[in-house]
């Protein structure tokens, strides 16, 4: 008989959204073998093409059937600097198991979950990560210390060059601390794996914001060769209806970092606050909007209402997060545009008046169009609101070198390849490039500007 | 870790730090800010520049010991450090030459309009000042302002230094004797910056304001500081710290500035039971 398809173990949801600890244990290693033993080493792994850092998927679950666990996470890291982040929020189910051979017939190789259990093995032997020899080529510089810059940074120090990493916010790891919560994924593994960055030779300086703190030209003129740029989408979207600045009414990024950066679950050990809403709404259908919506159950909401203007099919989040969320007691409502937000005649917020939708044509992004149905109004009672409708490109370091090119909604405008940017020896990519994508995206586009820098670098030295 | 090269009580409830941040003392301009965190479990909150040394590498904050991040800054003793510091953020005030500017301040504002007296000044105009107290015992840099300034009015809303009266009174009488400042800027609490905005609308004097809004980032990421000027929403860090005090949605920002009285005063009670002692 085949081997089904391994399930993690879970937390039960009553006792989770009481805590917020990790969801998923993980694999355990006989779990771990009996699933690496569904591969079928395929020679022409198409998983591996499934894969924007290019890990050689067959080999590493190839070892962890061998149930040399050390062996796995070292194949993990020689192209991927942060397994343990990609392990636990890839959508793996559009990437590398999406293009399974298994995936034809039944369920692809849980190739997402054995990567986390290889990445998270421990045996006492990890090899420090192995530092570009002796750091002797030029000196990098980039800018951001979130998945991209980790990124770049890692693949330049293990091609040999000197990398120094500037962080506006006072810890690493940009989104993957700010924006995913605690019981998605644990700050302690963010920060071993930029640990392990830093093992390589990278150096990281916190609370400098390029733009601000010291300027482009200044970095070129300190010696640093080439300026990898990966600051991300940071600037909250609004809908831009009447109420949005009562007191009550959140961006996703305020409540996510709120609780997730400054530790407000934790108030008052914690000196910042976050408000604790009864009845909470979350606007939005991506998997910012789930963080949202399971972070307010764990502060203690009664009830957290997702409204969200399409249909579940056209929902961005994860069916992994939508589904944690269902089990958690999270209420949807779908086809639902919120029109206002009501006051509750002190300045805070005591409501939203929403508008039923319907399923039109397509539009621009191939998703049928909502259109509002007449004549459906009606109240949601709420004393918090969470906008979860996305980011755009933050502006504070195009705004400080004008002469860069910028593309739509000020994303930095650079060589999908190459990283390349219209100002000389800089590089760009992820969310600033791109506009807010993926972990896993970014991560593809820091290891591509790597090659990109290298390749610039050795072209103007020869 | 930044490090506080001095620490200066300046009254009972006020204290001048100069700290180690040569990268900002080199950059900042006026009207920037920083925002910062005082140790492991602190709050980000944002602190107007009063002044920096570039050749020393240092900047100056007065800090008004209202809550629990600042009671904290409060008690650090030069030789101590400040976990993080960032800056400088925000645009710098607008400087150009208009001729007689009038900087109106009040309570700890008088620090934060300190470098926007300097920089105008330098830039050629007849600079007056006009900081208010709440008594003589509060009023802090008098001499530094006295030595910044063309012109130099105090008031007190006790009548215990200065003219009895407040800041308003002394640009009302300048306005009526005919000595109209072509520009007004003001910084200190919402009420009164809101009464500078009534008071130069009328006569139509291009007025500036520097808003002290909830912060947590400081660089445009979450939100919290959003301000509605002329039917518009604006993130106080990005686009402001200055805007044009006509402008301003002033009820909206009273508003904001509650979201967390309650919480603000729980946690300074918690911090003051053990007298910063006990919460490591």
């Amino acid at each position: 008989m085949k081997t089904p398809r391994q399930k993690m173990a879970e937390q039960d949801p009553q006792e989770r959204i009481a805590n917020f600890d990790e969801v998923p244990y993980g694999y355990t290693p006989e779990q771990a073998q009996a699933e690496a033993a569904r591969c079928l080493q395929c020679q022409k792994a198409p998983c591996r093409a499934g894969c924007p850092v290019e890990i050689d998927i067959p080999a590493f679950i190839l070892a962890i059937r061998e149930g040399d666990f050390a062996a796995a996470r070292e194949k993990l890291l020689e192209t991927n600097s942060l397994p343990a982040v990609c392990g636990r929020v890839c959508p793996q189910e559009d990437q590398c198991e999406k293009v399974c051979v298994l995936a034809k017939k039944g369920d692809p190789v849980a190739i997402g979950t054995l990567e986390r259990f290889a990445a998270d093995w421990k045996d006492g032997e990890e090899a420090d990560p192995e530092a570009g020899s002796a750091p002797e080529k030029a000196k990098v510089a980039v800018i951001g210390a979130g998945p991209a810059g980790l990124t770049a940074a890692a693949d330049l120090a293990r091609m040999g060059y000197r990398v120094t990493i500037f962080e506006a916010l006072h810890r690493p790891g940009g989104v993957l601390v700010y924006g995913i919560p605690e019981f998605r994924l644990p700050k302690a593994i963010v920060f071993e794996e930029v640990e392990k960055v830093k093992k390589m030779g990278v150096e990281l300086e916190l609370n400098q914001v390029v733009g601000a703190t010291l300027s482009v030209e200044e970095l070129f003129d300190s010696g640093f060769e080439a300026v990898f740029v990966g600051t991300g989408a940071g600037l909250p979207r609004f809908m831009g209806i009447p109420g949005e600045n009562l007191n009550g009414v959140y961006s996703a990024n305020e409540y996510l970092t709120r609780v997730n950066l400054m530790k407000a679950f934790r108030f008052p050990e914690y000196d910042t606050p976050v408000i604790r809403g009864e009845k909470v709404c979350v606007i939005g259908g991506g998997n910012v909007a789930m963080d949202s919506a399971r972070t307010a159950l764990r502060l203690g909401a009664e009830e957290v209402t997702i409204v969200y203007r399409r249909s579940r099919a056209e929902a961005p989040a994860r069916v992994e997060e939508v589904h944690h969320a269902e089990q958690e007691g999270v209420i949807f409502k779908f086809l639902t545009l919120p029109l206002k937000y009501l006051d509750d005649g002190n300045g805070w917020i005591r409501g939203m008046e929403c508008q039923g939708m319907e399923l039109g044509e397509p539009d621009d992004s191939g998703r049928r169009r909502p259109v509002p149905v007449p004549g459906t109004e009606f109240t949601i009672d709420c004393d918090l609101a969470v906008v979860a409708i996305g980011n755009d490109p933050n502006p504070l370091l195009p705004r400080a070198l004008p002469e860069l090119e910028l593309g739509w909604k000020g994303t930095i405008v650079a060589d999908p390849e190459t990283g390349a940017a219209s100002v000389p020896g800089v590089f760009a990519g992820g969310d600033i490039a791109t506009g807010a994508a993926t972990v896993i995206e970014a991560m593809g586009a820091g290891k591509k500007a790597a090659r990109g820098i290298d390749r610039y670098l050795s072209a103007r030295k020869s | 870790m930044y490090r506080i090269v001095e620490q200066e009580r300046l009254t009972p409830e006020a204290v001048r730090l100069r700290i180690e941040a040569p990268r900002i003392a080199r950059r900042r301009q006026a009207g920037q800010f920083v925002v910062i965190r005082v140790d492991e479990k602190g709050e980000r909150i944002p602190l107007t520049i009063v002044g920096s040394d570039p050749e020393a590498g240092t900047i100056t904050l007065v800090v008004q010991e209202v809550g629990t991040s600042t009671r904290k800054l409060g008690r650090l003793r030069a030789g101590e450090a400040i976990l993080d510091l960032t800056g400088p953020l925000g645009r710098p005030t607008e400087v150009k030459k208009w001729g007689r500017v009038a900087c109106l301040a009040g309570g700890i504002g008088t620090a934060e309009v300190l470098p926007v007296v300097e920089a105008v000044r330098a830039a050629g105009n007849t600079t007056l000042a006009i900081v208010g107290a709440r008594t003589r015992e509060l009023l802090i840099l008098e001499d530094e302002m006295r030595a910044a300034a063309d012109g130099l009015y105090i008031t007190t809303d006790d009548g215990s230094y200065g003219r009895h009266g407040v800041v308003t009174d002394v640009l009302l009488d300048l306005i009526n004797d005919g000595a109209v400042p072509d520009r007004v800027y003001a910084i200190g609490p919402v009420p009164m910056m809101k009464a500078v905005a009534d008071l130069t609308r009328p006569y139509g004097i291009p007025t500036e304001i520097s808003l002290n809004a909830l912060m947590v980032d400081g660089t445009g990421m979450c939100g919290c500081c959003r301000v509605t000027v002329g039917g518009e929403t604006k993130f106080t860090c990005v686009d402001g710290p200055d805007f044009d005090a006509h402008q301003v949605d002033f009820d909206e920002l009273v508003q904001r500035q509650k979201i967390y009285l309650g919480q603000e005063k729980r946690s300074l009670e918690e911090y003051e039971k053990c007298a910063g002692g006990c919460r490591r």
